[in-house]
């Protein structure tokens, strides 16, 4: 099929408008020169400077630690509250929890940092990288939950009720029928509590140490007193495994989707 | 003596494998179930029956363990249950949805509940073909619940709680989701299954012909109460109340005064000067009290000349003709304006029918053709 020349313009305005920032990026990261406007040809020297910065490597080794962590703990949190949520039947102030676990969604970052912060003083905890997982839990786990939650809902309660039958403690059904059945609202859940620590800037630098640099608090610091192509690299590495772990969830999920839909097929042939 | 008659509800001394004892559940102001007691004797195929919102669904997931009563005993082979949890009773249940979960194969859906019971590999292996091979769905084994039709899902989920082999096998609506052809079949399966393996089945319908078909005895329920517990000919020949025989088949009311007459004949009158009717009841009647006559359509004969003679027999004319293939139902207005429904078998050719659209027509029955009931 042919697009018009409207339909031409409008796509190629709105792809410009979201791509052409991290196209330029991408270009200057492999820039010669050290001054960043400038194009003096190619190479991939900032790459081998950014692999030999200690510090650069320092954060990014803070960050991963600090997003498996969090959201691992999220995710568990999150499915627990879900669960409850969701399953728990009726109790006092159900409507109210419920509404509750929302309340991170739309909070501005800087209340919630601020009031980690104050907490964290108060409890007499040293901001570190402790402060900064349990900060990231608190405000991925909502996110989690919303996920889990809308999968629980259409999930068929006589299932854990068949498993109760046939003779499972209510751990037993949980973990044999339920979070099998629930898991891949689990791990999206894990995957966006991880993205979300992994970039997040305003809650880390509210709630962290010296001893605990982030990669996001690292290149704001870095970007504050001039762009260097290193952070170009950085951020070109960064776009790079965002854009391998996109594509390879979407993909698996088309296949998933393509193999149902080819067994239902053959189950119909066969009835 | 050899007993030929599956009939141990009629046995004092059997002793009844499930037992309801004044049992009431309520759910906030809403009562479920009100009062019942109902005894279920071993290797029984039972069906509660009733309309949606009548308590049967309730008083199967109290047997399964997921509600509690309110108050009153469930026993199970005379032990209370009400503390036992679902995973720990001898009780298995199919469910309406068949529940089958849908992340593990056929086999392992019906080995599920005997890994839970720590059986030896070697066993498992066994009781699982074997189950497979009640239920025809050897070839099957390595597929998954979404990869397979709705009825072999549904032998599926049969073979998965019978598997355990429960004393007691609870069905919920099992047969809802399929279509009519399939629905019978599935109906003589089950029988034969139930027979095979000497399981007691509890099963919930709304659906009267499967209760009538696969019961051996049918309780009919409403609104959280049993209206009556017999089997299926005694339901249908001899109903206790008006709403029994309203909800089991086809069924013609009169309702009127009564007048008891000698050796158990009771006259029914209806409106002044109208013919009193003449029936044989088994319960009295007191002079002039209100009395219903329920009299099936096919227990109605019908003829274009006046019948020699007949205990009961009433002049009308044909209203409307209903042709089912195999019957037919001839709706004859009375001269009082109501409506008789009489069902003759279709043995003759449609052209050689005797009778027609308002031709005046004679219905008649016998003294013991229907029954009256004084509610």
């Amino acid at each position: 099929m042919r697009l018009s020349w409207f339909n031409v313009t409008s796509l190629t305005l709105g792809f410009a408008f979201l791509y052409l920032p991290m196209v330029i990026l991408v270009i200057y990261s492999f820039n010669e020169s050290k001054l960043v406007t400038v194009w003096a040809g190619f190479s991939t020297r900032w790459y081998g400077e950014l692999f030999s910065n200690e510090a650069f490597l320092d954060a990014a080794w803070v960050t991963l630690k600090v997003a498996v962590v969090s959201s691992s703990f999220a995710t568990v949190l999150g499915t627990m509250a879900a669960y409850v949520l969701v399953r728990g039947g009726r109790f006092m102030g159900r409507t109210l929890f419920s509404g509750m676990i929302y309340a991170p969604l739309v909070m501005p970052e800087v209340i919630t940092g601020l009031s980690l912060l104050l907490l964290f003083i108060g409890i007499g905890l040293d901001r570190g990288v402790l402060t900064v997982v349990l900060a990231h839990t608190t405000f991925s786990m909502c996110y989690v939950s919303v996920v889990v939650s809308s999968r629980l809902m259409t999930f068929d309660r006589s299932l854990e009720e068949a498993a109760l039958d046939l003779g499972c403690s209510p751990w037993d059904a949980f973990r044999l029928v339920t979070l099998p059945i629930i898991a891949p609202a689990v791990i999206s859940g894990w995957l966006l509590a991880f993205t979300l620590s992994l970039d997040d800037l305003v809650i880390a630098s509210f709630t962290t140490g010296p001893s605990a640099t982030t990669l996001p608090i690292k290149i704001f610091s870095a970007v504050r007193l001039g762009v260097s192509p290193e952070i170009n690299a950085l951020s070109t590495i960064m776009i790079g495994l965002v854009t391998i772990g996109v594509l390879t969830a979407s993909l698996a999920t088309k296949r998933n989707a393509l193999r149902q839909k080819k067994d239902a097929q053959a189950a119909a042939r066969a009835a | 003596m050899p007993q030929t008659k599956f009939a141990p509800w009629d046995d004092p001394n059997q002793k009844p494998l499930i037992r309801f004892e004044n049992v009431t559940k309520r759910f906030g102001d809403f009562t479920a179930i009100e009062a019942l007691t109902l005894d279920i004797y071993e290797r029984e195929f039972f069906a509660l029956l009733g309309p949606s919102g009548c308590g049967k669904t309730t008083m199967m997931r109290m047997l399964a363990g997921f509600e509690a009563p309110t108050s009153g005993r469930i026993e199970l082979q005379g032990q209370d249950i009400a503390s036992v949890p679902p995973n720990k009773r001898a009780v298995n249940m199919m469910f309406q949805s068949y529940a089958l979960f849908p992340h593990l194969t056929i086999w392992d859906n019906i080995a599920f509940g005997l890994r839970r019971d720590r059986m030896p590999k070697h066993d498992l292996a066994d009781r699982v073909e074997e189950m497979l091979k009640l239920v025809r769905l050897e070839q099957f084994a390595r597929r998954k619940p979404h990869q397979i039709s709705g009825g072999q899902r549904q032998r599926v989920a049969l073979a998965r709680s019978l598997a355990k082999a429960p004393k007691l096998l609870l069905l919920d609506e099992p047969l809802g989701a399929l279509d009519k052809k399939l629905r019978q079949d599935t109906q003589f399966e089950l029988m034969d299954i139930q027979e095979k393996t000497g399981t007691t089945f509890v099963i919930v319908t709304h659906d009267q012909e499967e209760a009538m078909t696969v019961a051996s005895r049918v309780a009919v329920m409403d609104q959280g109460a049993l209206m009556q517990v017999d089997t299926p000919e005694q339901i249908y020949e001899a109903p206790n109340s008006v709403y029994v025989a309203d909800f089991i088949g086809d069924v013609n009311i009169i309702a009127g005064t009564a007048q008891p007459d000698a050796d158990g004949v009771v006259m029914l009158n209806r409106a002044e000067g109208a013919t009193p009717l003449r029936t044989r009841s088994e319960i009295a009647f007191a002079p002039g009290q209100p009395c219903h006559l329920a009299i099936r359509p096919e227990k109605i004969a019908i003829s274009a000349e006046r019948p020699e003679a007949a205990d009961n027999m009433l002049q009308g004319k044909v209203m409307d003709i209903a042709y089912i293939g195999n019957l037919f139902t001839y709706h004859v207005e009375l001269p009082d304006g109501s409506v008789i429904k009489a069902q003759t078998a279709n043995t003759k050719r449609l052209a050689s029918r005797s009778f027609t659209w308002e031709e005046p027509v004679w219905i008649a029955w016998t003294d013991s053709a229907g029954v009256l009931l004084d509610r």
